[in-house]
């Protein structure tokens, strides 16, 4: 909502009170004032701190000032131009203008009524008329076919004020040739940003009222009168409400003998300061009315209406629309409506889709004398419906999706006739048809001091509290303590009983000044301790990771099948769980909810495999699976790792420059999987489409399987622009670790007596995994084997085919006592045979 | 004979003087101090002596050796030094060549934020409450005082999903105040009559349907925070809040609530902090106002608490919600919000 200062002033007086001074109180108190347009009055020095956005541009009070001219010449080059005899307060001159207005008085000699002008020297500031947008310029010497100018009559936009630049501005006669202009009409304009629950601000009069209460200045009555000479409008036209729930009044005015024509200058200026564009005198005077009150008004030609009445009175009729009813609106589109949408119609058919658009047949013409004009009230829930479905928009639509409420509708009328009155002449009819089937009630609500002080933690008197309120215009009569508060009937937004005390506790903070409320720590109760485990594990989890040395990642949680597809290999049967579908996406790439974390994971090493040789990098996070249960999809918490690149990181005298593989991951796992105690895991080869077949494996604790890990398949690598490495990866249900994390562990003393070291190693046949032989030994080996690591893994033509050594070291360890020669020596014979019994391995000398 | 022992101990020590190397030396000990040497060979001849002269010969032969074994000792270690010396000299390694790098593991950005967020508002009482991602209409807006088609609804334009019912539809939740429903039913629900205080952070992701651009993101996360008791007011969220900030950025940072709106809180505020980059002087991070917006906040809305299970007449509290996108771009200087979801890891890289 952009808001002219003075207009503003109309309604509050602003003396001693800068702009950006009256800006920030507004804001403070909520209504946000977004931008601060110059428009003549003088900006703040330098970089002085503003919420708002500066804009605009101040006018020079010694260089732009009000001008007379004189006489009008012809150019002696130039059919085009004339040469004016401008009086600047001080000494005449002669400027050159292109300006059409002044072609009339070309050659007529000294002007009986000189035309006041706005006029900038050499040296002011302005906009460059002749640039698209607003640049702005310094005014310059130069030569115009033949004749010096270094001066000028202003046209709008060069002002500032709109983006007019065919004619210059004519000034009233009460301008005093010399006045600075910033003084005889300089503004500035405040853009309110108007949230839902201050819709009723959406006015120069509703701003009014909010400023008068912050700064405790009276507020001048609201200009609702208007002045009637003709006879009563009675019987001149009647209405018919069939749906009062949606439109609970309807009022109509009627004004004839008006002469259409562009309105007074002043107003078209003061429109195109609000942002709206000048029509006519009639459709400016709605206009007006509507951004001066908030009440939308729309104006009918009552001649074609009495003539669609075929010569009698029209009735004026709002109704459902029919099933499958068209209109044509006044933007030409011809529109299609639904069964919930309200229209003004007459006997003849459909006028208006009420409140939003009027159609383009009863509309104002340059032939129109007399205007029936109506104000009324419509719910602003169906209206928001209609909006939506028929994506329409309008400076009413505006208004009414938000609640005008059904008093506006009579002071609309009322205003609007007038303007009509004094900018295009004619009569208006006495009274108004005022049809008001559905009155709205005002809230009544009980406050006293102890909401104040529960709610906002504020000790007021209630004296203090009627006070407030009563500046916003509410009804207070007080009850000893107690407050009996009544909602003023220019709004729609105050509840009944807990709920209308929040909504009045909000208007006594905002207006008493939030910065005026003491900053206290809560004195209350603290809640029971709950604890998040998922969290505190999902937690331990990332620092684990990151200590292991990976790169912690966050992806997109919205994706396409066809993203996700290239995780597997082309060809592999998709699973039967159907995606999570965005209804409405806002774009081709972000469709459905991801089904599969593996698919963002490896995209984030796909965007960074050009960046650096070796990449490490996990997500945890949610994916979503369509649920058979109900609406609400399944939101499964994963883990995937990736790997790939250069196992040690590139250095001069790299010391392993391999790639990373298998078991480099299966590392991380282990160390992950040690880091959050599960204790002991069981790793068998794994089958995922996604995986080297012979080059995975899953990992379990006890029968629960955590997650599967490996090499990523071939074909799916190529699937993506990667370079020729393999990638490592693993996957994990977050849910299962989530169950076998133990709570506490039980640690383990340290050996008081030393522990005996000795390397064993074994060959046998290729058949029989590492994972079995380490079982049998530590089984074997019982409580005295305390510890037991392969340090090398050998094949070759000494132990012959299909074979292959495992040497261990085996740490044996009493905790009661030394261990001798011979308890070693039996342990030994005893891991030694059973090795040989089961797995025929023969120990390697 | 006295005389010929103080002769080889003077000609020992001048011929110990021009030994250069090891293998000098041990020929000098050879020939001073081995068994065939002068030294002990007269030493061998004491017996040969008289009684009278034999201790005197003895003592100042042994005087002798031992001398010569000091001497020998001496020079032992003052060539040992001096080979250590010489091969530290030629062992110097250019310092300047870049050492073995170990792989540095970090966290993203945002949960380096969302796990400070987190322990400051642990400190103060806080317990992290998460929910889910995918809502119904009717926890995201109808709960929380957003009626269907209230223009306060605009504010948050929102996703979709397929296959929702017309009066509720499902959704990706636009803010994870959403939550706040959730846990208040699960807390009222334990004591109907007598509901538990609440004090819970909502972190999570939330998705809006908004043009991606440098200043916003369809998706981005959120902590809402929620405090409800019988003795929480308006000053409490000042106080609260201000406390936050000046954890948060730092001690000294002073805070401005504007009135502002939410359909769920009443009063609503935004809270601003002082810019902390140009301490109040106007800067560009802060476009020249002094001052940073940093999270909405208010006074829980009496219907949102009835719809929780607490009775607004007895009960009252207050919400806010912080975007730790926004604090991060803040905190670092950054310029696009993109870079979170983008993981590029020159960008990540930096946060360790």
């Amino acid at each position: 909502m952009r808001i002219p200062i003075s207009w503003l002033k109309e309604f509050v007086n602003l003396d001693d009170i800068s702009v950006e001074d009256l800006a920030y109180k507004l804001t403070m108190a909520g209504l946000e004032v977004e931008e601060i347009q110059y428009v003549g009055l003088p900006m703040p020095s330098a970089k002085g701190l503003s919420h708002a956005r500066l804009s605009g541009i101040a006018w020079d009070r010694a260089k732009i000032v009000v001008g007379e001219i004189r006489e009008v010449t012809p150019h002696p080059n130039a059919d085009r131009l004339v040469l004016c005899r401008l009086y600047d307060g001080k000494q005449e001159h002669i400027v050159l203008t292109g300006a059409p207005h002044l072609f009339e008085y070309k050659g007529k000699g000294e002007l009986k009524k000189p035309i006041k002008v706005a006029y900038a020297k050499q040296g002011a500031e302005i906009y460059d008329g002749h640039q698209p947008g607003f640049q702005k310029t310094i005014l310059k010497r130069t030569k115009i076919r033949g004749v010096e100018s270094s001066s000028m009559v202003c046209s709008e936009k060069e002002l500032g004020i709109s983006e007019e630049h065919e004619g210059i501005i004519i000034l009233g006669s009460d301008a005093e040739p010399g006045m600075p202009l910033a003084d005889y009409m300089g503004d500035a304009v405040l853009t309110i940003a108007i949230t839902p629950n201050i819709a009723r601000d959406a006015n120069i009069y509703g701003v009014a009222r909010e400023v008068s209460a912050l700064l405790g200045r009276k507020l001048k009555p609201m200009p609702a009168k208007f002045k009637a000479q003709g006879p009563s409008v009675r019987g001149k036209a009647k209405i018919e409400i069939k749906e009062p729930e949606l439109n609970p009044r309807f009022v109509l005015g009627l004004i004839k003998g008006i002469q259409i024509k562009p309105s007074p200058g002043w107003v078209q200026r003061r429109l195109s300061l609000a942002g709206m564009r000048p029509i006519n005198n009639i459709v400016d005077a709605t206009n007006y009315a509507m951004l001066e009150l908030g009440e939308p008004l729309h104006a009918f030609d009552y001649d074609v209406l009495v003539q669609r009445a075929g010569g009698k009175a029209p009735t004026i009729i709002t109704r459902l629309a029919k099933k499958g009813e068209k209109l044509t609106t006044l933007d030409g589109v011809e529109r299609k409506l639904d069964g919930f949408t309200v229209l003004v119609c007459d006997t003849a058919g459909a006028l208006s889709i009420a409140g939003v658009m009027g159609g383009a047949e009863s509309e104002v013409t340059e032939k129109t004398r007399s205007v029936l004009l109506e104000g009324a009230a419509w719910n602003f829930i169906n209206i928001r419906k209609t909006l939506n479905s028929q994506r329409l928009s309008s400076e009413a639509a505006y208004r009414f999706s938000r609640g005008v409420h059904p008093a506006m509708a009579l002071r609309g009328v009322s205003r609007g006739l007038e303007l009509m009155r004094l900018w295009a002449g004619g009569t208006v009819n006495e009274g108004l048809i005022d049809k008001y089937p559905l009155p709205a009630k005002p809230s009544v609500v009980e406050i006293a001091p102890e909401d104040a002080r529960r709610w906002l933690g504020l000790q007021l008197t209630s004296a203090q509290m009627a006070a407030i309120l009563r500046r916003l215009e509410f009804g207070v009569r007080t009850q000893g303590q107690k407050l009996a508060v009544t909602s003023p009937d220019h709004r729609l937004d105050i509840g009944e009983g807990v709920v209308g005390m929040a909504d009045l506790m909000e208007e006594i903070a905002r207006v008493y000044g939030y910065e005026k409320i003491a900053a206290t720590r809560m004195a209350d109760e603290l809640p029971p301790q709950r604890g998040n485990r998922t969290l505190e594990i999902e937690e331990r989890i990332r620092d684990l990771l990151a200590r292991l040395g990976l790169q912690e990642i966050m992806t997109y949680r919205l994706t396409t099948p066809e993203q996700e597809a290239r995780r597997l290999p082309a060809g592999t049967l998709p699973d039967d769980k159907p995606y999570v579908r965005v209804a409405n996406p806002i774009s081709q790439e972000r469709v459905v909810l991801r089904k599969s974390l593996l698919a963002s994971v490896l995209e984030t090493v796909e965007r960074n495999a050009n960046l650096r040789e070796h990449l490490a990098v996990f997500e945890i996070g949610e994916v979503f699976h369509a649920s058979e249960a109900g609406p609400l999809p399944d939101e499964l918490p994963r883990l995937v790792l990736a790997m790939a690149g250069p196992r040690e990181p590139q250095h001069w005298e790299a010391a392993d420059a391999g790639p990373v593989d298998f078991y480099d991951m299966k590392g991380i796992v282990g160390g992950l999987l040690d880091g959050l105690n599960l204790g002991e895991l069981r790793y068998e080869p794994g089958q995922h489409p996604a995986f080297h077949p012979g080059k995975c494996a899953r990992v379990l604790s006890g029968d629960r399987q955590l997650g599967v890990f490996g090499e990523l398949h071939p074909q799916v690598q190529s699937q993506y622009d990667l370079p020729r490495r393999p990638v490592q990866i693993a996957t994990f249900n977050l849910d299962a670790i989530y169950d076998v994390v133990p709570e506490r562990f039980d640690s383990v003393s340290v050996p008081a007596y030393p522990p005996v070291l000795e390397d064993l190693a074994f060959v046998v046949s290729e058949a029989i995994p590492a994972g079995q032989v380490e079982a049998l030994i530590r089984q074997t080996g019982g409580r005295l084997l305390a510890s037991l690591s392969l340090f090398d893994v050998y094949r070759g033509e000494q132990i012959g085919a299909g074979k292959k050594s495992l040497a261990y070291q085996l740490t044996y360890q009493d905790p009661e006592r030394t261990l001798t020669d011979e308890d070693v020596a039996k342990l030994r014979s005893r891991i030694v045979k059973r090795l040989e019994q089961e797995f025929g391995a023969q120990l390697r000398a | 004979m006295l005389d010929q022992l103080e002769g080889i101990k003077q000609q020992a020590l001048e011929a110990l003087n021009s030994v250069r190397d090891e293998a000098a030396l041990e020929q000098w000990r050879t020939q001073f101090l081995a068994r065939n040497s002068a030294l002990v060979q007269s030493l061998k001849q004491l017996s040969t002596l008289s009684a009278e002269d034999r201790p005197k010969v003895g003592q100042k032969a042994n005087e002798v050796k031992l001398t010569l074994e000091a001497a020998l000792e001496e020079r032992r270690s003052a060539m040992g030094q001096q080979r250590l010396q010489h091969s530290l000299g030629s062992e110097g390694l250019d310092v300047t060549l870049p050492g073995r790098p170990r792989p540095l593991g970090r966290l993203h950005p945002i949960t380096q934020t969302l796990r400070r967020i987190s322990a400051i508002f642990a400190e103060m009482g806080f317990q992290v409450y998460r929910s889910r991602d995918v809502e119904t209409d009717e926890y995201n807006f109808q709960l929380l005082n957003f009626p269907p088609n209230h223009p306060a609804r605009e504010m948050q334009d929102s996703f979709y999903i397929e296959g929702g019912s017309q009066d509720n539809p499902v959704m990706l939740r636009t803010h994870t105040s959403a939550g706040q429903i959730h846990a208040m039913r699960q807390y009222s629900a334990q004591n109907p009559k007598n509901p538990p205080p609440v004090r819970i952070i909502l972190p999570g992701m939330c998705y809006r349907y908004e043009q991606i651009s440098a200043r916003s993101e369809v998706q981005f996360t959120q902590v809402e925070g929620l405090a409800v008791g019988e003795r929480i007011t308006f000053g409490d969220l000042k106080g609260t809040l201000t406390d936050f900030a000046q954890r948060f950025f730092d001690a000294e940072v002073r805070t401005r609530f504007r009135a502002s709106h939410f359909p769920f809180t009443e009063p609503s505020a935004e809270m601003d902090v002082e810019c902390f980059v140009c301490h109040g002087a106007g800067c560009s991070v802060c476009k020249h106002s002094g001052w940073l917006e940093i999270l909405g906040s208010g006074v829980v809305h009496p219907i949102v608490l009835r719809n929780g299970g607490y009775d607004p007449e007895r009960y009252s509290g207050f919400a806010f919600g912080l975007g730790p996108e926004r604090l991060t771009m803040l905190r670092y200087r950054i310029e696009d919000i993109r870079y979170f979801w983008r993981n590029d890891v020159r960008f990540l890289e930096q946060f360790s």
